[in-house]
């Protein structure tokens, strides 16, 4: 993965804006966050291949990044993405990594399933 | 008769750290391995330093490390069981019992690793031992396999005091390090080789002995 180039995230954003997408949104501190350190919450979701469609979507932020989906009647958030995924042109693939390069938090967009 | 081991896990690496010299040790013995391997690690949380994998490329990746840590150690017979990462314990108990008791009626093993129920960290391996455990007490007393265990939670030999197998598995350690350092994407995590490459003696220090609880079947 690439760090985030902000113009061509935001450029991806509006060519998948208007559209059914399925979306991953993924939030983790890893199942061995409170067997290292007890004084840690361990705290970890997902969702994937949920049906979304937004009619504006930005990235923002001086890095890490924070994105935001206005959907008909709500919204889709993440902070904390650092990489893209450059090669992929038709799919949105976001991830924020920590300072050891884990995963923390991960957005993406398809017009296919995962 | 060939003596055979059926291995359990769920996730690709944990064979390597726990077992992969004992397995190695057996093969070397004339056993033959069966190892099951529930999901493709597909939402672990590293991708590499720096990240050569995400979402999306990591279940591809991890099977490969999957079968270049298996050719190292020598298991003759991998199974990939097509469960996903971190929902383990919530598919039907029927689902994954149905499962074990094939590998068990078509493996004939006479000893069986998996993780300890209840004491091994990670939700995936306290559902994956829970599993082959359900599954073999439903057997016959004198048709169950003998059941040897990894656990690590914190405090669990307060529960389930002192492990009572331990291998020796010096002579095995360049297997074992070959099969730890297949899984590139889970062994580049830095709480795993901190900022220096481990030297053969830290490994042999580190992953020299594994040890096992051999599980207590009730009746």
């Amino acid at each position: 993965m690439e760090l985030i180039n902000l113009s061509e995230v935001q450029q991806m954003l509006n060519k998948l804006q208007d559209q059914e997408l399925y979306v991953h949104l993924e939030l983790t501190t890893g199942a061995y966050a409170a067997h290292v350190d007890s004084s840690r919450h361990p705290a970890a979701n997902f969702i994937t291949n949920a049906k979304v469609c937004y009619s504006s979507g930005k990235i923002s932020g001086a890095g890490p990044y924070r994105v935001g989906l206005k959907t008909e009647e709500g919204w889709v958030y993440a902070e904390g993405l650092t990489h893209f995924e450059e090669s992929d042109t038709e799919r949105l693939i976001l991830a924020g990594h920590d300072s050891q390069g884990k995963l923390v938090v991960a957005l993406q967009l398809s017009q296919e399933p995962f | 008769m060939t003596k055979r081991v059926l291995v359990v896990f769920p996730h690709p690496d944990d064979e390597a750290f726990g077992t992969s010299g004992t397995l190695a040790k057996l093969i070397h013995e004339g056993w033959q391995v069966t190892y099951a391997c529930l999901t493709l690690g597909e939402m672990g949380r590293n991708m590499g330093v720096p990240p050569f994998a995400n979402r999306i490329t990591l279940p591809a990746i991890r099977k490969l490390e999957l079968e270049e840590s298996c050719k190292a150690i020598g298991i003759q017979d991998v199974r990939m069981l097509g469960f996903h990462d971190k929902m383990v314990e919530f598919e039907e108990p029927e689902v994954i019992d149905g499962e074990m008791k094939k590998l068990l009626d078509e493996v004939k093993p006479s000893l069986v690793i998996t993780f300890y129920p209840g004491y091994s960290v990670h939700p995936d391996h306290d559902a994956t031992g829970a599993s082959v455990i359900r599954t073999i007490q439903r057997l016959p007393k004198d048709e169950r396999p003998e059941v040897h265990c990894l656990a690590f939670s914190n405090g669990c030999r307060d529960y389930i005091g002192e492990p009572d197998v331990y291998q020796d598995v010096e002579e095995y350690i360049d297997q074992k390090i070959q099969s730890i350092t297949a899984h590139r994407s889970q062994f580049q995590a830095p709480e795993l080789v901190g900022d220096k490459k481990l030297s053969r003696e830290d490994m042999v220090l580190r992953f020299g002995v594994e040890s096992f609880w051999t599980y207590p079947f009730e009746g």
